[in-house]
């Protein structure tokens, strides 16, 4: 997990090693490290127990869970209540929407603020410090400020109640922040590279494609996991302008799930668990590109 | 990301490309029509009385000063003010504490940090659904006090008004403080660790090496994550609505909220509207601090 920190193990790393053993320093020492680890592990332990009681509970049948209580030690098992969400809960379904919503977001939240960064970044373009921070500006606004107006407008456009609509707003809203991050990607990369490629007789947008955008590949694929997991679990864009249910993506899915399951705590369990799941295999995968990618876009 | 030398004079380039213009003005103009022309609409609709069906009339400022008298507003307010100051400032200390404490590489600590940044993964939704399992009646928490001899102390932890926003913001500091504590890692990491070790063989304590050699360099750091923190609990909605909505008797109430269910349950449309307005009041400050330190970052480099 420790992206930007391995490089520097070598720079941190106590003299210990180094040091002449010295008896009551080195017990000290390992005093110290016994310490350490059972704070650390007891944080850590207080940290994923919230997730443990979930994941257990997900397993557990109703009635245990009802007669027991949901802090009881388990004693069933089944799988029915992932069946019960995916199939009554229609969570299948509000998986395809969210994903229906949230890939075409990346990809073109992505390429427009690419394209926009790398004029910024590459060419003087007059004002260009000017837009730049307009458009991170416009990021940082509370979204409340345009709920209403965006309701209206999908209405007159027609849009509202659809995926379409959550798509546009989403990629509007973000892109201010993605152009800002890869901006300062760009600027990094050598001008040689694209003076090379325009004596090669290459236009602006083939530079782009093919010189540029392969080269911001690191800070693409940062931004890309950390906004999938953002827009993916957003909530108040979707119960803003989604009313059918069957239109809902996962986190709204999840939410009016349960309130059909109110005293059923192993079916939303199951639910919440079915939720998670695409987020983190999203993290797993990209783990260190992802805490890249959250220390480099601390202005989320 | 890691920042190559600029090895590069800048080109005395002529004229950009028209077609560059178009790369960037293709952008802009979806974050203006996406973004900036509704948020000047949000701004005038603050002076309408307008359900979103009849005619709208306007009425000046009496919105905002309605707002001054709605006793729900001015506790929406509070209760935003205490978010601040308990969500962001806790989040600050422990998210600092951990990093210190995760900071040096050594065994095991990869699944330390793991441990307590696992949450940020998760949506808002998902963590006020494993904590309203925690808090809700003869759930875990509960359990625990049963099991250490507390049972007095137990509690309808969500619906009580004066327990619900305080459980709410535990659930909502599970998720932050592991963020946090990236941040201040990678603050962390940036310090020359000569200087702190000069510190050491001057005969500095490890309390005096943090407080006056670490933490005076972690000044940028610190501004940065205080105004993410600040912009955060001024945003933050999902979390609250999913877990009481609000309730029980606006006790959880925040501005965010309260805009929300003005919008859309009461469709009282200009009166959400300026509530809107409010909250962006409150974030200009930080918003344009913001701004200005990404100027001067941007100018140093």
């Amino acid at each position: 997990m420790t992206a930007t920190t391995q490089t520097r193990i070598g720079a941190t790393a106590r003299p210990e090693r180094l040091s002449p053993p010295r008896r009551r320093k080195s017990r000290r020492r390992s005093f110290a490290t016994v310490a350490f680890h059972t704070s650390s592990s007891l944080i850590s332990l207080v940290w994923f127990a919230p997730i443990l009681l979930v994941l257990v509970t997900s397993f557990r049948t109703f009635d245990d869970v009802s007669r027991n209580g949901i802090a009881s030690a388990p004693s069933t098992f089944t799988l029915q209540t992932y069946f019960d969400a995916w199939v009554h809960g229609e969570l299948f379904r509000a998986l395809v929407n969210s994903m229906i919503v949230t890939v075409p977001t990346v990809v073109l939240t992505l390429l427009l603020s690419a394209a926009a960064a790398f004029g910024l970044s590459r060419y003087r373009i007059p004002f260009r410090r000017t837009i730049l921070l307009v458009m991170l500006a416009g990021n940082l606004l509370p979204v409340q400020m345009i709920l209403i107006p965006i309701t209206r407008i999908a209405q007159q456009l027609n849009i509202f109640d659809t995926l379409g609509a959550v798509i546009a707003v989403q990629t509007a809203f973000g892109l201010g922040f993605y152009t800002f991050v890869l901006y300062g990607f760009m600027r990094t990369i050598p001008v040689e590279l694209q003076d090379a490629a325009s004596l090669d007789g290459a236009g602006p947008v083939r530079t782009f494609l093919q010189v540029i955008l392969p080269l911001t590949r690191p800070a693409l694929a940062a931004l890309g996991a950390l906004s999938f997991t953002w827009i993916f679990n957003d909530l108040l864009w979707s119960i803003t302008l989604i009313n059918t249910d069957s239109r809902l993506p996962m986190t709204a899915a999840v939410l009016s799930l349960k309130g059909q399951y109110v005293s059923s705590w192993s079916v939303i369990a199951a639910a919440t668990v079915i939720a998670a799941i695409p987020s983190v295999i999203v993290f797993l995968f990209f783990q260190k590109s992802f805490i890249g990618g959250l220390a480099l876009g601390s202005v989320k | 990301m890691t920042s190559v030398p600029l090895t590069t004079r800048r080109r005395r380039v002529t004229f950009p490309p028209p077609v560059v213009f178009a790369l960037v003005l293709v952008p802009f103009l979806i974050e203006a029509i996406g973004v900036f022309w509704p948020a000047v609409q949000g701004i005038s609709l603050s002076f309408l009385h307008w359900n979103g069906f009849g005619p709208a009339t306007t009425v000046g400022f009496d919105n905002y000063t309605s707002l001054a008298t709605d006793d729900v507003f001015i506790g929406a307010l509070k209760n935003t003010a205490i978010w601040i100051v308990l969500f962001g400032g806790i989040s600050f200390i422990a998210g600092l504490g951990v990093a210190v404490l995760f900071q040096a590489e050594r065994r095991g600590v990869g699944i330390y940090r793991t441990a307590l940044f696992l949450p940020i993964v998760f949506s808002l939704v998902v963590t006020s659904l494993i904590w309203s399992a925690f808090f809700q009646p003869n759930g875990v928490l509960d359990a625990i006090l049963d099991g250490v001899g507390l049972s007095s102390w137990k509690h309808v932890w969500l619906g009580d008004p004066s327990t619900a926003l305080y459980a709410v913001i535990v659930a909502a500091l599970w998720r932050e403080i592991g963020y946090v504590m990236v941040l201040f890692i990678a603050g962390l990491k940036a310090i020359d660790p000569s200087v702190t070790e000069a510190a050491k063989m001057d005969g500095a304590s490890a309390w005096q090496r943090f407080w006056l050699v670490t933490f005076p360099q972690l000044r940028n750091v610190n501004l940065v994550i205080v105004s993410v923190l600040v912009i955060d609990s001024l945003r933050s909605f999902d979390i609250v609505y999913a877990m009481t909505a609000g309730g029980p008797f606006h006790s959880t109430e925040l501005l965010s909220t309260y805009m929300f269910s003005e919008a859309f349950q009461t469709r009282a449309l200009g009166y959400a509207s300026a509530i809107a307005v409010v909250i962006f009041v409150l974030a200009i400050a930080v918003i344009i601090s913001y701004l200005v330190r990404a100027i001067s970052d941007e100018k140093e480099s």
